[in-house]
C-alpha cells in the first residue's frame, strides 16, 4: 500500500523534458514549511509542539509529507506523519491521498487518508481529511485558519482544529464521536517572509468518550496554554 | 491612523533596512567600466556617458560582469562589459552584421526587439535558431528596413533580468517630421540582487512573496468608518468570494528591485544636459523584466512623437504609462534655466527610476512623492461596472451601456454603433468582423481549456478600454497618454479589413503562479497558424488581474484605435486587467515567430509559436 502510493507519486512527478536547455515554466520545486514550532506553557509540564509540512513537485502534482506532534518532559506524547500524493483539482483546491501513521500514542495506528486542502471563499485556509484504518476504524479532521493582516508583517492567525472518530479505541484513548477541539490564536511578525516568531494562546478540550478516557488517566480534559514559537520555511 | 504609526515604528524596530531599494550612489558596473574601446565611437553629444556603437559591423560579447547597485557585489549579464549594453546606432537601408559571442557558461541569445527581419535572425532559441552555445559566435545579418527607437535583449532563460538589454537607434533615410537639438536614450530596467531562478521559485511557493501592500485590518476599519458595515461587506464580498486581492498590482516589486535609468540607481540618478530653449528628444525604453512605469517630468509637457519606434500624430501629455518592452519617443522643451526631474515611478508605487534634465550639473531637481497606491476595481476584474443597473439585460446590452457611458471620442462612438450591427448580424448567424480600426465585435468565448485548476478567473464582461489610462492613473488630474490617442502619422500600409479574427484569452492562476493562453501553456500548445498574406485581427481578452504586455515577433501589431487608415504600428501592446483589445496583423513574414507576454516570469507559459505559411 505504502510502496504503491510512493511509486505512484514519483511516476507522476517525473519532470517533463524541457526544450533545448530553456527554462521550464514548471520546474520541480521543494518547500519545507514549519508552521508551528512552539513551547506551550501549561500549569504542569511544558509542551514542545510542532506542526510541519513539506512537498516536492510541480504546479499541479506534488508529493507531500505532513507531521505534527508534541513532546512533554522530553518524551514524545503525540506524533503522526502523513505521506500524500497531492493533485490540484480546482483553482484553489488540492486533493490529497495517502497514508497516515500515528507514532504515538502506542499502539501505533495506520490510516488511509483522503484529504482536501485549499483556500475557501473569504480566504479561509482549509485542510480536511477522512481517515480509514484497520478493524473498521474511521476518523475525520477539520482544520481552518484565517490570516488577519494587522500590518504587512504583523499577522494575527485564529485557527481551529477538530477530530472525530467512528468508534472507540480504548488502547489509544480515543472515543467515538467528537473527540477534541483545539482553538488557537497566534500573532506572528514576519521578519522575513521565511521567518516569523510568534506568541499566542491555545485552548484544547476533549469530548465524549475521549474525555472519559482522559479522566480515567487522571488527565485534564480542557486546558489553556500560552505559547511562544517560530514559523519558518524555505 | 494610530495603528499605522505604531506599525511603521514596529517595522523600523524589527527591520532597519528600507523596503524600497534605492541603491547606492556610486553603483553600476565595476572595474573601471571596461568601456574604453567603445568610448571613442560615441556619437557626438547625443548621449551622455553611455557607450554607443555605430556602423554596419558590430562585435558583441556576452559575458558576466561584476556590478554593485545596492552595496552588494553581484554578477550581471553584460554586453561588452556594459549594463545596459551599448547603444547600437544603425541607419535605415543598411545591412548590419552583428557577431555575437557567448562567454557565459550557459546558452544565450540576442533578440532585436521590434525589428522586421528574416525569421532566422530573430534570436529566439528553439524558434529562430538553436541559441548561442557557450564559447560560440553567431553571425546575425539583416537589412534594416525601418527607423526609430528599438531595443535588444536576451531571449534565453532569465538573462534579461540580469542585465542583457540595450537600446537600438535607427536613423531614418527621410528627414524626421519633428526637430530636436538633443537626443537621449532613457532605458528603464529593474535589477534584483536575487537570482531570478529564486525569484521564480518564490513566486511559485508564495505568489504574494514580494507584495507588501496587501489590505490590512486598518484598511478594513477605515472602510467601515467611511462606508458603514453593510456597504463595506458588499464591496469586499466579490473579492473575498473570488479569493482575489485588489492590491495585486505586480508580482515582483521594489521590495527586491532597484529600478534603473540607463543603468543608474535612484540614489545616483541619470543626468541629461540641455541649454535653455533647446528641444530634447527622449527615447524612453522599458527594458524591465517585470515592471511597468508611469513617467512624467513635473513642470514639462511631453510631446509624444513615436510609439514603439513608429511616428504618431504628436500628442502633448503630462504623463504616460510604459509597459514592459514598449518604447515612446517624446520631445520636451524646457523654458527655464532649472533642473527637471525625469520621474518613472513603478506602477505599484514601490520604487522609481530617476533622472535629471538640467542646464548645469550643480542644479538638483526635487523628486516628486509617490502617487497613492493604486487599487484594482471590479472593472479590472473584467466585470462591467454598469451591469448592476441593467437588471434582466443580457451581457451584450450591458456592454453597450458601459461603452456609451465611457465613450469620449467619436471613433469609439462609431465602434459602439457598429457593435449594435454586429450583434444583430451574429444573431442571424452571419459572420461579421467589422471594419479595420473598429476593434472586435466577436462574442467573448471561454473555451473548455480555460476551465480547471490552472485558471483562477475568467472575465465575465471584458470591455475595450482604449481610453482608460489604467489603474493608478485614472482621474489623477494630469493629462495621461491613452492608447486612443495613438494615430499613425502615416497612412496604414495595408488598408484591407480583417479576413479572420483570432480571440486569445490571457489566463492564469495567480496563487499557483501559472500562466497560459486560452488555459494552455506553451509546453502543451500547438503553434498558431497564420496564412501567408492574410489580414488578421488578434483580439486579446485578459482574464487575469494583471497587465500583460503582449509582443508579436516579425510582424507589426497595428492597434485598432478607431481609424483604420491611421493604425499605429506597435510591437508590444498592453492588455489591461479584465479588458479586451484588438490589433491587425498582415501575415507577410513566412516562418516561425514568437508571440508572448513580455513579463519575464509569465512568458514561459504565456507564449505561443506562430507559423506563417
Amino acid at each position: 500500500m505504502k510502496k504503491y502510493l510512493l511509486s505512484l507519486a514519483f511516476i507522476l512527478l517525473i519532470p517533463t523534458l524541457s526544450l533545448a536547455g530553456e527554462k521550464s515554466d514548471d520546474p520541480m520545486l521543494t518547500m519545507v514549511m514549519v508552521n508551528q514550532f512552539e513551547l506551550q506553557l501549561t500549569g504542569g509540564d511544558d509542551l514542545l509542539v510542532w506542526g510541519a509540512e513539506g512537498w516536492i513537485g510541480k504546479d499541479l502534482n506534488k508529493f507531500w509529507l505532513k507531521s505534527s506532534g508534541e513532546y512533554v518532559d522530553s518524551k514524545m506524547e503525540n506524533a503522526e506523519i502523513q505521506a500524500l500524493y497531492s493533485r490540484a483539482i480546482a483553482p484553489f483546491w488540492d486533493l490529497q491521498l495517502g497514508w497516515r501513521h500515528d507514532i504515538r500514542p502506542t499502539p501505533t495506528r495506520d490510516w488511509m487518508t483522503l484529504g482536501l486542502k485549499g483556500l475557501s471563499p473569504y480566504f479561509f485556509d482549509i485542510d480536511m481529511a477522512l481517515f480509514v484504518g484497520d478493524n473498521g476504524r474511521t476518523s475525520a479532521r477539520l482544520q481552518a485558519e484565517y490570516e488577519v493582516m494587522l500590518t504587512q508583517r504583523l499577522i494575527l492567525v485564529p485557527e481551529i482544529e477538530m477530530n472525530l472518530y467512528g468508534k472507540n479505541d480504548p488502547a489509544t484513548g480515543t472515543g467515538s464521536g467528537l473527540s477534541d477541539i483545539e482553538a488557537g490564536l497566534r500573532l506572528r511578525y514576519e521578519v522575513r517572509r521565511e521567518f516569523a516568531p510568534y506568541i499566542g494562546v491555545n485552548w484544547t478540550r476533549m469530548y465524549g468518550n475521549t474525555a472519559d478516557y482522559a479522566r480515567d488517566e487522571g488527565a485534564d480534559v480542557d486546558d489553556i496554554q500560552f505559547l511562544i514559537g517560530v514559523r519558518a520555511w524555505f | 491612523m494610530t495603528r499605522e504609526t505604531y506599525s511603521s515604528d514596529i517595522e523600523k524596530l524589527f527591520l532597519p533596512r528600507r523596503q524600497f531599494v534605492k541603491g547606492v550612489a556610486m553603483g553600476g558596473v565595476l572595474l573601471g567600466l571596461g568601456l574604453a574601446p567603445w568610448r571613442s565611437w560615441a556619437a557626438a553629444d547625443s548621449v551622455l556617458s553611455h557607450p554607443v556603437l555605430q556602423g554596419k559591423n558590430f562585435n558583441l560579447k556576452i559575458a558576466p560582469q561584476a556590478v554593485n547597485y545596492t552595496g552588494k557585489k553581484r554578477f550581471a549579464t553584460a554586453v561588452n562589459g556594459s549594463v545596459p549594453g551599448p547603444i547600437l546606432r544603425w541607419r535605415e537601408g543598411d545591412q548590419v552584421t552583428l557577431n555575437v559571442t557567448n562567454h557565459l557558461a550557459e546558452s544565450s541569445s540576442i533578440h532585436w526587439h521590434g525589428m522586421i527581419l528574416p525569421p532566422g535572425m530573430d534570436g529566439v532559441p528553439d524558434i529562430s535558431f538553436q541559441g548561442i552555445a557557450p564559447g560560440e559566435t553567431f553571425h546575425y545579418q539583416f537589412d534594416v528596413k525601418q527607423s526609430g527607437t528599438f531595443w535588444y535583449h536576451s531571449h534565453s532563460g532569465f538573462q534579461e533580468q540580469t542585465g542583457l538589454y540595450g537600446a537600438i537607434i535607427i536613423d531614418p533615410l527621410e528627414p524626421e517630421p519633428f526637430s530636436y537639438d538633443r537626443d537621449y536614450v532613457v532605458l528603464l530596467s529593474d535589477w534584483s540582487d536575487e537570482d531570478p531562478t529564486d525569484i521564480y521559485a518564490k513566486l511559485k511557493k508564495m505568489s504574494g512573496y514580494y507584495n507588501f501592500a496587501e489590505r490590512t485590518a486598518g484598511d478594513l476599519a477605515r472602510d467601515i468608518e467611511q462606508k458603514g458595515v453593510a456597504r463595506t461587506w458588499s464591496d469586499r464580498s466579490t473579492w473575498n468570494k473570488m479569493r482575489m486581492s485588489d492590491r495585486d498590482l505586480s508580482d515582483v516589486t521594489g521590495s527586491t528591485y532597484t529600478f534603473l535609468m540607463n543603468g543608474q540607481t535612484p540614489a545616483a540618478g541619470w543626468t541629461g544636459l540641455f541649454k535653455r530653449g533647446e528641444k530634447i528628444r527622449l527615447r524612453i525604453i522599458n527594458g524591465s523584466a517585470m515592471s511597468f512605469f508611469d513617467v512624467r517630468i513635473p513642470g514639462l509637457k511631453m510631446t509624444v512623437v513615436a510609439a514603439d519606434g513608429q511616428n504618431i500624430e504628436p500628442v502633448s501629455v503630462d504623463e504616460f504609462r510604459i509597459g514592459v518592452a514598449e518604447t515612446y519617443d517624446v520631445i520636451v522643451a524646457p523654458k527655464d534655466d532649472r533642473a527637471y526631474c525625469l520621474f518613472a515611478q513603478a506602477l505599484d508605487r514601490t520604487g522609481y527610476a530617476r533622472g535629471t534634465l538640467t542646464p548645469d550639473l550643480a542644479l538638483k531637481a526635487d523628486v516628486p512623492n509617490f502617487d497613492p497606491y493604486p487599487i484594482l476595481t471590479m472593472q479590472d476584474m473584467g466585470m462591467n461596472m454598469d451591469m448592476g443597473n441593467m437588471a434582466g439585460g443580457n451581457g451584450s446590452m450591458g456592454n453597450q451601456s458601459a461603452d456609451m457611458s465611457q465613450m469620449k471620442s467619436t471613433p469609439d462612438m462609431s465602434m459602439s454603433q457598429t457593435k449594435m450591427a454586429g450583434m444583430s448580424a451574429a444573431a442571424s448567424g452571419m459572420k461579421m468582423l467589422g471594419a479595420a480600426g473598429q476593434g472586435s465585435q466577436a462574442e467573448i468565448v471561454h473555451v473548455p481549456t480555460e476551465f480547471g485548476p490552472h485558471v483562477d478567473a475568467r472575465a465575465s464582461d471584458p470591455q475595450s478600454r482604449l481610453d482608460d489610462p489604467g489603474v493608478g492613473l485614472r482621474n489623477n488630474g494630469r493629462r495621461v497618454l491613452l492608447y486612443s490617442d495613438l494615430y499613425n502619422l502615416n497612412p496604414t500600409v495595408d488598408q484591407r479589413d480583417p479576413e479572420r479574427e483570432i480571440q486569445l484569452h490571457l489566463t492564469g492562476n495567480m496563487s499557483r503562479y501559472m500562466w497560459s493562453i486560452n488555459g494552455v501553456k506553451y509546453a502543451d500548445a500547438e503553434p498558431l497558424q497564420f496564412k501567408y498574406g492574410e489580414r488578421l485581427r488578434i483580439t486579446f481578452v485578459n482574464d487575469t488581474m494583471m497587465n500583460h504586455p503582449m509582443h508579436l515577433h516579425g510582424m507589426w501589431s497595428e492597434l485598432e484605435t478607431g481609424d483604420g487608415r491611421r493604425l499605429p504600428r506597435k510591437h508590444t501592446v498592453i492588455v489591461q486587467p479584465g479588458a479586451k483589445i484588438s490589433y491587425l496583423v498582415t501575415a507577410d513574414a513566412r516562418g516561425g515567430w514568437a508571440f508572448h507576454c513580455h513579463l519575464l516570469y509569465h512568458m514561459l507559459g504565456m507564449f505561443r509559436k506562430v507559423i506563417v505559411s
